[in-house]
């Protein structure tokens, strides 16, 4: 019994060194910009380069795009395959996971070949065409975890009969996914979107192929240019992705009406 | 022309026929029942009447409209479900106003309305709850509410009393029968359960194999059942089994007693028929004007609080019969030989 412990407890140990102390050791590295001792030089750096200003500024506004497509791609489909086609769940469920399965740089070739500039639709070939691409792509790399967390969220409620309400009381579709299934998968739609937010901020091979000037380029460009200011980048990377999962756990925890369902 | 107009209703699901040849004329203002055991279609009939589902053949009119190939939202119909069905986002008051908004009333007339609905079923004070917040009998309320907030023309509820516990039940089933009297609005109550129907509703359908086998008053169904499942279904009933002597004179025999029932009988091959008898109808010992006098043996003796309820074994048949529990005469002894004695008017000939 004491025996098991001790050897939980060492497991434990093992585990969080393995994960931390690479952390720890970029963290220290990142203070060391400064000859005499430790100093957040190197974040100042970074945050006052205008570079990653702009970059970072566009992948939060994409990644905010991506959410909202994300979410009005995802909400109408569960509900309705809830609803209508509980018998197409499995072949839906599948096709959203299919981004986790083929990797993101075979979908960016296909979506290069398909929409070039010598294609019907020469989407690459003009800077709102690539970012209409890029959109599209991202929101596609979200399906798995959104359309996952909406599901969920959607068992939790009663959604023919709350929808058989609804439309007694005079509602029309819109009306019934806006006021009665959205607000109650709310949460749901939010932790699918902040790990969403994580993936789109740090996102590479889809930025690169298609040349868009976003935030992970620029972590990879300075990764070889810099040496100081990459750890830093990287640090703050992680602390984004972390108050996303902290912003996760506080909005389930805090939202009013559903408190008795926890 | 009636209010709700249903005419010859069919509905199926695949192969299943679920409901057959479904009619039922219902006035305005009148409160109807459906009655039936699980699976007879009760709730089919409700559900094509809010536009749920689509009936295979037949049509449903509202007030002179036809409404059959209507949607569910453009019907006008208040629904209560037995599982409430609130949206659990919203508060009480919201919840009651939902349909008010949808139809996009001004906010002062909506904040108006929720009141009166509140005060309507005794709840005020609890406008900012959320459904959590409340009870069983509560929730149940505030769906009633919200069904009625925006004036439908008609009122569907399915079970509504069903997931309640006993007590609740029997206010809630008052309080909704005074509401619904107030307000005047037809409306349609599904339920399995025969005391809810008899003592709620203006008229009682009794459903069967998705076909309406009676539709009357509860005192006719009561009294008066039309069929042998109506019988067997509403209250508690003796079957007992007599030989027809003359069937036009309406001459049997029950056991060694011979009877007028100054009735046609129909005409059976074996010559036999089976007669129903309420057990209130049947008495212990001899009565003036209970012409049929049968002896029996006590079988079995249930003490029900104001009523006794007995089982006699008269030849091979048992008969339960309830008297009243009198505090100077003790409940007769089990095994002891009786006389029970009924009157030939309560022997009830049933068409198969
Ligand atoms: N969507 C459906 N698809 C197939 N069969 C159905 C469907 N809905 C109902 N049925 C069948 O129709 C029959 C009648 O169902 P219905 O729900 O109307 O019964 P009910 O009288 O309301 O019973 P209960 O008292 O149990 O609620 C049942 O045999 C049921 O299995
Ligand atoms: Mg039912």
């Amino acid at each position: 019994m004491n025996g098991n412990r001790a050897w939980s407890w060492i497991v434990i140990l093992l585990g969080s060194l393995y994960f931390l102390l690479p952390l720890a050791g970029m963290f220290e590295f990142s203070m060391r910009m400064k000859r005499d001792g430790y100093s957040f030089e190197a974040y100042r750096v970074v945050l006052a380069d205008p570079q990653f200003q702009h970059t970072f500024g566009y992948s939060i506004v994409l990644a905010l795009l991506t959410i909202v497509l994300g979410a009005l791609i995802v909400v109408p489909t569960a509900y309705w395959v809830r609803l209508r086609l509980p018998s197409a769940r499995p072949v839906i469920e599948f096709i959203t996971l299919l981004p986790l399965v083929i990797p993101p740089i075979v979908i960016v070739f296909g979506y290069i070949r398909i929409y070039n500039t010598s294609s019907i639709l020469p989407l690459t070939g003009s800077w709102w065409g690539t970012n209409i691409l890029t959109l599209f792509g991202y929101a596609t790399l979200a399906l798995p975890y959104m359309y996952r967390a909406v599901d969920t969220g959607l068992r939790t409620i009663d959604v023919a009969t709350l929808t058989e309400a609804a439309q007694s009381l005079g509602a029309s579709w819109t009306r019934i996914l806006a006021t009665v299934i959205l607000p109650n998968v709310l949460i749901s739609v939010l932790s699918g979107a902040f790990l969403t937010f994580a993936i789109v901020i740090g996102e590479y091979v889809f930025a690169a192929l298609l040349n868009i000037n976003s935030f992970g380029p620029f972590m990879v460009w300075m990764g070889g240019n810099r040496a100081y200011e990459p750890s830093a980048l990287a640090v703050i990377a992680f602390i984004i992705t972390w108050a996303c999962m902290g912003l996760i756990q506080l909005v389930t925890r805090f939202s009013k009406f559903s408190a008795a369902r926890r | 022309m009636a209010f709700l107009d249903i005419n010859h209703l069919e509905k199926s699901f695949g192969a299943v026929h679920v409901v057959k040849d479904f009619n039922l004329a219902i006035d305005k203002g009148e409160f109807v029942s459906f009655l039936g055991p699980s699976g007879c279609g009760k709730t089919t009939v409700l559900r094509m009447v809010a536009g749920f589902e689509t009936p295979s053949s037949g049509s449903i009119r509202i007030n002179g409209q036809d409404v059959t190939n209507l949607r569910p939202n453009q019907r006008n119909i208040g629904m209560v479900f037995q599982a409430y069905a609130l949206f659990p986002n919203l508060t009480v008051a919201q919840n009651i106003g939902f349909g008010l908004r949808v139809a996009g009333k001004p906010r002062a007339e909506i904040d108006d309305r929720v009141a009166d609905m509140l005060k309507l079923i005794g709840l005020p004070g609890l406008d900012e709850r959320y459904p959590f917040q409340l009870s069983g009998g509560q929730q149940q309320r505030v769906a009633l509410a919200r069904a009625l907030a925006a004036k439908p023309r008609v009122l569907l509820l399915d079970e509504p009393l069903s997931a309640l516990d006993a007590k609740i039940r029997v206010n809630l089933r008052e309080e909704i029968r005074l509401i619904q009297r107030e307000l005047g609005i037809t409306t349609i109550f599904v339920t399995h359960d025969q005391e809810e129907a008899l003592s709620m509703s203006d008229r009682v359908v009794v459903m069967h194999q998705g076909i309406a086998d009676q539709v009357g008053t509860p005192f006719e169904i009561y009294n008066r059942p039309a069929t042998r499942f109506v019988a067997q279904f509403v209250g508690t009933l003796n079957l007992i089994g007599a030989s027809v002597i003359d069937a036009k004179a309406g001459k049997i025999k029950v056991g060694d007693v011979p009877v007028a029932l100054n009735r046609a009988l129909p005409i059976t091959a074996d010559g036999k028929v089976s007669l129903a008898l309420r057990p209130e109808t049947v008495s212990l010992g001899r009565h003036e004007g209970r012409n049929v006098v049968l002896s029996g043996r006590i079988a079995e003796v249930h003490f029900l609080g104001s009523v006794i309820r007995v089982r006699v074994q008269v030849g091979g048949e048992f008969v339960s019969l309830d008297t009243f529990n009198r505090p100077d005469a003790p409940p007769p002894e089990v095994g002891s030989t009786v006389q029970i004695s009924v009157s030939e008017r309560d022997l009830l000939t049933l068409a198969a």
